[in-house]
């Protein structure tokens, strides 16, 4: 239906579009008069006038339906039934009418699901061809709303302006809207999560266990939110990923931009970059298949046992994911140094060693150790190599070649499969996002603060 | 002119000279240091470079095997008793293939035998069999030839993927057994190896003169201990045979004055340390098999001509299947292409206009200064924030469809919008002012002036960035899994931006996460499939950027 709809709205913009046009050019043609705008814009005026709002409504409705339509569900349930359950038993209720309604039936239901499930149903259908109806009647009276506007003296290429203008400036809010849908709903989901377990614990803890118990009286662990291994192991493996790409990128961007031809750079720079462009989830397979078989091979022969989903497996994985990220970054740091450091201490007799490593490297210090943190966020923040190649258990270990876990390996193994939002352990995920959020975001202040500081100094 | 040696310059100390040994050293060395970075330097880049030719060429070693199956010639007789020409889907499909297939071994008649050869099959050949009947269903009453897959294991088995035998010892434990050889205490006589040693026989071992029950066994690791005083690995009592202490036993019953003495007896080795020693290697048949049965039938229908392996479309044309063997990426490819549809549609406009807004209208004051520099945060937010997000929001805020394509777009797009924004403003800016005031010169408005001017000029570089940022887009995984598109969704017939379904990076995890060992090859045919897509996308942006884009 939705399909449908979609389809007979652009139809109706493009007749718009033709009924403005068309009714400009007859003006234009039947009068002396100059129009002040060309026809196309008068067509342009009629459309936007039958499509945005028409768009805007099915938007908002598609947005509320499903809510209105719960909680119009939730009150029309018999009181008596409903009251004595707690929000969580409602959910499940709730879930089972929706999936009765779906026609998905399991035994017989009771007659309270079954006659609930067929209101609900009803009223989806209602909804929906309400929301046709309206639909289709905003974006016929905005038709015949502006076409009753177009006429000699109607500026409508001014209008057609300001409605593109005021598009551009929604479309440039969609960024503000994402950082605040980001911020918003991790701290109250985070703070959901805070009611239920406190931030000493989460923040100071040294137990990670997150099981829940499911059924009441269940014999697991408790489920403890200590976070302090989860951040221990992020650090592990970023530092042992760091250990790998900073020497190498570094080294590269050296030879790069002072001793290699230009042949070669235009050889070498294009296979680093991809390094960077292959997807994590091939790093992450490439750690499972060679990198953790080949280390823990390695073990064996020097009689040195090394758990298949060993730190540094991940974290040397992810350092040759780094290593580009790093390399560009410090060549970009190393050649904006200015010729004339480089010419005054080749005048002093310098050679192109002492010179890089006496003149370069210090004054391109503040961009390479930005490039560095900005790599640093990027390994903290990354997902699909320590969920593929490190551990699930959170120990407190700086052994690399221990396994260990990050905070996004418990992100998305706490999120994977069905999630419950009533549930600690759900929301000790966002807890951990934004904790995430926050240091990632701490890290590129700080490494962009010393870019630009850096900057100032040469320009 | 009398006082020259006045005018000639004070002599330095020799050691400074340029010429001197010591100043040659110096420089020598200075140079040394020099060529010494220039070594780490390239050593760092050749081992970037090497890296990345790992990665492709275990890749590529590991993945071609799976655009090619191993199938079976199987003559299958459709009988009309058996299908229903009206409802062709429903017959017993499973016996018809089975009796087809037993056909071509009638002289295994044991059930039992007859289930492990079945296994030769695949599990999914009795729905390939379906599918052929339903769609010839005037095929039914006569004898048809099909290809059918055969079961993981043998399709490995025939690639070379995985060997028929295994070594029955680990590493660990064939290095134990090595300290025995290198003893000099290992014979092998009459096809049977012994360890000759001297076992103390221990009277505190024997209670009450008893010979019958004393513990022979104590004696024998008492002696056969002293072997591996310095190994931890308690695994060597695993090497002598079971019969060990009776040989002892035998020894002392028949000479019961040994008691207190030491005798040199030869030990029997238990069965895989027996051919080790005999033959230097202990295999046994992989487990992945049942027995070296299933050998001899598979090589028997190889000499009748029966295997062949033709490529294998399956990869490409079937939705995702827990055989490895059947397993496609179809339902993969057609839900990254949905998401990725959903991405473009919403970036690519909303991308443009808020570069053009913040480029060309946006006054410079707070808001504005606001507004890019979250776009520039955006861009280093971690990928699985928006995963966390697209969870609280899009799903469960918005009450939108777990798993669906349109939510993946949805999530997609918001990391790809910066992207587009740089690569537009970028773009934008790269149209010269000339352009700009010729435009305005003729009588254009502002907008005009960048609608039909400054925008179209500014295309080829926006594509660029475009198709750059739905690569990025493509390959993301993180946030895909937490939306749900990860689901096992075994058919293709539901395809929708609201039914559930794969993308190829989360296809990608989940077969790396199957225990079968097809799915090895299988995930790296995938990762190949996916790198195609982006080096071919990349290719395009790299030749709208070479060829299309204006040079000013």
């Amino acid at each position: 239906m939705l399909n449908y709809l979609f389809l007979a709205l652009l139809l109706l913009i493009l007749t718009g579009f033709l009924l403005g046009r068309t009714q400009a050019v007859a003006i234009r043609s039947a009068t002396d008069v100059r129009m002040h705008s060309l026809a196309g814009y008068h067509g342009w005026f009629v459309a936007a006038w039958v499509g945005i709002p028409a768009f805007l409504i099915v938007l908002l409705w598609l947005l509320f339906q499903g809510p209105v339509i719960d909680w119009l569900l939730v009150a029309s349930l018999p009181s008596d039934r409903v009251d004595a359950l707690d929000a969580g038993q409602l959910n499940l209720l709730v879930s089972e009418i929706k999936s009765v309604a779906a026609g998905n039936v399991f035994g017989e239901p009771d007659q309270l699901v079954k006659e609930a499930a067929d209101r609900y149903n009803r009223w989806n259908q209602i909804a929906n061809w309400a929301m046709v109806a309206v639909a289709l009647a905003i974006a016929i009276s905005g038709l015949l709303f502006s076409r009753s506007l177009v006429s000699a003296r109607f500026r409508a290429r001014n209008n057609v302006e300001r409605i593109m203008s005021a598009l551009m400036i929604a479309s440039s809010l969609i960024a503000i809207l994402t950082t605040l849908g980001i911020v918003i709903s991790l701290l109250y989901e985070s703070l959901r999560f805070f009611d239920k377990v406190s931030v000493t614990e989460f923040l100071t803890g040294v137990n990670w266990e997150p099981q829940i118990p499911i059924r009441e009286g269940q014999v697991t662990a408790g489920g403890a939110f200590g976070a302090i291994p989860v951040f221990t192991g992020t650090l592990l493996i970023a530092l042992i990923a760091m250990a790998v790409a900073t020497p190498v990128g570094l080294f590269a961007a050296i030879y790069l931009t002072e001793y290699a031809s230009s042949r070669l750079r235009t050889f070498v720079k294009p296979l680093l970059e991809i390094l960077a462009g292959i997807p994590t989830v091939v790093y992450g397979f490439f750690a499972v298949l060679t990198v953790a078989p080949a280390i823990r091979e390695f073990g064996n022969t020097i009689g040195f046992e090394i758990a298949p989903n060993s730190a540094i497996a991940a974290g040397g994985v992810m350092g040759i994911m780094l290593i580009p990220f790093i390399s560009s970054l410090s060549d970009d740091a190393i050649a904006s140094v200015p010729q004339s450091l480089r010419d005054g201490s080749y005048g002093l007799g310098a050679t192109k060693g002492e010179t890089i490593t006496k003149v370069l490297l210090p004054a391109a210090l503040p961009g390479i150790m930005g490039g560095v943190l900005l790599a640093m966020s990027r390994a903290i923040g990354e997902t699909m190599i320590v969920v593929m190649a490190a551990g699930i258990i959170a120990s407190l270990t700086m052994n690399p070649f221990e396994p260990v876990t990050t905070v996004t390996v418990q992100i998305v193994t706490l999120l994977i499969g069905d999630t419950e939002f009533d549930n600690p352990k759900t929301l000790a995920a966002f807890a951990l996002g934004l904790v995430l959020f926050l240091v990632t975001l701490a890290l590129n202040v700080i490494a962009l603060r010393i870019v630009q500081k850096y900057r100032e100094q040469y320009d | 002119m009398t006082d020259v040696s006045a005018q000639t310059p004070t002599v330095p100390p020799r050691s400074n000279y340029w010429g001197s040994a010591k100043a040659k050293r110096r420089i020598k060395r200075r140079y040394a240091a020099d060529r010494r970075l220039q070594i780490y330097g390239i050593s760092a880049i050749g081992l970037a470079v090497m890296l990345l030719g790992v990665l492709f060429a275990t890749l590529l070693f590991s993945g071609y095997v799976a655009f090619y199956t191993t199938k079976v010639d199987l003559s299958v007789y459709l009988d009309p008793k058996l299908i229903d020409k009206a409802k062709p889907e429903k017959a017993n499909y499973r016996k018809i293939t089975r009796d087809a297939f037993f056909a071509l071994f009638p002289e295994v008649t044991d059930r039992k035998e007859r289930r492990q050869l079945s296994k030769i099959l695949s599990s999914g050949a009795t729905y390939v069999v379906r599918d052929f009947v339903v769609e010839h269903p005037d095929d039914i009453g006569s004898l048809v030839s099909i290809q059918l897959p055969v079961s993981d294991p043998f399709d490995q088995l025939n690639k070379g993927v995985i060997p028929r035998e295994i070594d029955a010892l680990s590493s660990g434990r064939i290095a134990l057994f090595n300290v025995l050889k290198q003893r000099g205490v290992l014979h092998v006589e009459n096809d049977k190896a012994y360890v000759k040693t001297d076992v103390y026989v221990n009277p505190l071992d024997v209670p009450e003169g008893n010979l019958e029950q004393a513990d022979y066994d104590r004696m024998v690791n008492e002696a056969f201990r002293s072997f591996f005083m310095t190994a931890r690995n308690p695994a060597y009592e695993e090497i002598l045979s079971e019969d060990a202490a009776a040989a002892v036993k035998a020894r002392v019953l028949a000479d019961p004055s040994l008691v207190g003495k030491t005798i040199e007896v030869k030990l029997p080795l238990s069965e895989h340390y027996d051919s080790l020693a005999r033959t230097g290697r202990a295999t046994i048949v992989n487990p992945r098999f049942g027995s070296h049965k299933d050998f001899e039938w598979f090589d028997d229908l190889k000499k009748r001509g029966l295997i062949s392996t033709p490529f294998s479309w399956e990869l490409f044309v079937n939705a995702d299947s827990r055989f490895p063997e059947l397993a496609g990426l179809a339902g993969a490819l057609s839900g990254s292409f949905l998401a990725l549809l959903v991405c473009f549609l919403l970036s690519f406009p909303v991308g443009i206009a808020t570069a053009l807004y913040l480029e060309e209208f946006a006054p410079k004051n707070k808001w504005t200064d606001l507004i890019e520099v979250n776009i520039n945060n955006l861009a280093a937010v971690p990928s699985v924030v928006f995963g966390l997000l697209g969870l609280a929001v899009f799903l469960n805020a918005f009450g939108l469809p777990r798993s669906a394509p349109l939510v993946g777009g949805m999530v997609l797009s918001l990391m790809t919008l910066p992207t587009i924004i740089v690569a537009t403003r970028a773009a934008l800016k790269a149209v010269p002012p000339s352009i700009r005031e010729a435009a305005y010169g003729v009588g254009a408005s502002k907008h005009q002036v960048m609608m039909h001017h400054v925008l179209p000029l500014a295309m080829p570089g926006i594509l660029t960035g475009t198709i750059i940022g739905l690569a990025q887009a493509l390959g993301e995984t993180a946030p895909l899994l937490l939306i749900g598109m990860n689901a096992f969704i075994p058919s293709i017939e539901n395809m929708g931006l609201l039914e559930p379904a794969m993308a190829l990076p989360t296809q990608i995890f989940s077969w790396s996460d199957s225990p079968e060992r097809g799915f090895v090859s299988r995930t790296s045919a995938a990762i190949l499939i996916l790198l195609a897509f982006l080096v071919t996308m990349n290719a395009i942006a790299v030749y709208l950027r070479q060829k299309i884009e204006r040079k000013w």
